[in-house]
């Protein structure tokens, strides 16, 4: 692998949750998700609908990445935060090291809330992450695929 | 960077279509898009320019079924060949699990596929990992085409490892899946030794 895989057990993902769940209610918003740098979705909690998380997710990535990639040029390190307004839905984007916590949210909030909020609990969402990233490397977890065999690989496949 | 949610269940990896202008990185995913059946995939995101050039980059979830248990998911990314879009290009990499090299058969692009695959290992580096080590497939695009030149010329110059070559026409769909499993596999398989 190019770097170290996350990953994230049941206990993690469902204490992630719960803080996502928090900040939602607090900050009045539609959405709250967290998603990694390189544009997987981690977690996601609020009024779904049939938004397309996946593709908010790496497009998401995207925009930070571009817009890390626009402070780098100026000398800044990153843009720890980002901001969309739009008529009726925006969407509000914090960097937290190489996580990025996502709240979309409507006129039932205001971005001076969602900002504080997330600044509020994007502490407590580093030390938790650092955690699941110091899991991830420790030697000798089990992993399901360290015994997958050539088959099931190809049975993968088997529809094409 | 492999990501595995015990929780919900799945493994997801990204996988990056690279390589020069026009070569048909685009093409290969509108392929797979097409011909793949609506509940294994989501939307096919392309942020391109008015004539269709990437601009950013393609993307789309893949969904190819479930081993030990675990739904395997694909995120397959294109990056935009054209040369002055470097910067974005080189973002599209950062935690890349495995890489295909789009070539152009056509004679005329074959400095076009050198500078590329060039370009390719030095934005591996920047980010510490290296293509000889990383799951890899060089496809050879464009067979159709009368321009093509022999594709032991193109292997001859473009292989850098034991990397398997598909030859395709991703215009009509010939070798794309051949590419897609052929990474996908070596993907899988590198999660097996982690
Ligand atoms: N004849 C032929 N044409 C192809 C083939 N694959 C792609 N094309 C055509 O080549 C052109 C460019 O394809 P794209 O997939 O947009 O190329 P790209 O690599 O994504 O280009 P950028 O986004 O600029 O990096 C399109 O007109 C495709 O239809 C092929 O195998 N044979
Ligand atoms: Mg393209």
């Amino acid at each position: 692998m190019t770097n170290s895989s996350i990953v994230m057990r049941e206990t993690r993902y469902h204490q992630i949750k719960a803080v996502l769940a928090r900040l939602r209610l607090d900050s009045s918003a539609r959405l709250v998700a967290l998603v990694d740098k390189d544009g997987q979705q981690i977690a996601v909690h609020g009024e779904l609908g049939d938004l397309d998380t996946t593709s908010l997710a790496s497009l998401a990535a995207g925009n930070v990445a571009a817009t890390g990639g626009m402070a780098k040029l100026i000398g800044e390190r990153e843009f720890p935060t980002l901001s969309h307004e739009g008529e009726k839905e925006s969407i509000h984007i914090c960097v937290i090291g190489r996580v990025l916590l996502l709240v979309v949210f409507d006129d039932r909030s205001s971005l001076g809330l969602v900002k504080l909020r997330s600044k509020q609990i994007s502490n407590e969402l580093a030390a938790t992450f650092a955690e699941i990233e110091e899991e991830s490397n420790v030697a000798g977890i089990s992993l399901p695929f360290s015994e997958i065999t050539d088959e099931e690989i190809d049975s993968l496949f088997s529809y094409q | 960077m492999t990501f595995i949610n015990y929780a919900s269940r799945e493994i997801n990896c990204k996988i990056v279509y690279y390589g020069p202008g026009l070569c048909g990185k685009t093409t290969n995913l509108q392929f797979i898009y097409d011909s793949t059946a609506a509940q294994a995939k989501g939307k096919l995101i392309s942020l391109a320019t008015e004539t269709d050039r990437t601009l950013f980059f393609d993307f789309m979830p893949l969904e190819l079924g479930t081993v030990r248990g675990f739904k395997t998911r694909f995120h397959l990314y294109t990056v935009p060949g054209q040369v002055f879009y470097e910067a974005s290009r080189k973002l599209i990499l950062k935690g890349v699990d495995g890489v295909v090299f789009v070539a152009d058969s056509q004679e005329e692009r074959m400095d076009a596929n050198i500078e590329s695959i060039f370009n390719l290992e030095e934005n591996l580096r920047t980010y510490s990992y290296d293509l000889m080590k990383l799951p890899y497939v060089l496809q050879l695009n464009k067979r159709d085409l009368p321009s093509a030149i022999p594709a032991a010329d193109l292997v001859s110059e473009l292989r850098r490892k034991d990397e398997p070559v598909v030859e395709a026409v991703a215009s009509t769909g010939v070798g794309v899946f051949d590419t897609l499993k052929a990474v996908a596999k070596q993907v899988l398989t590198e999660l097996r030794k982690s």
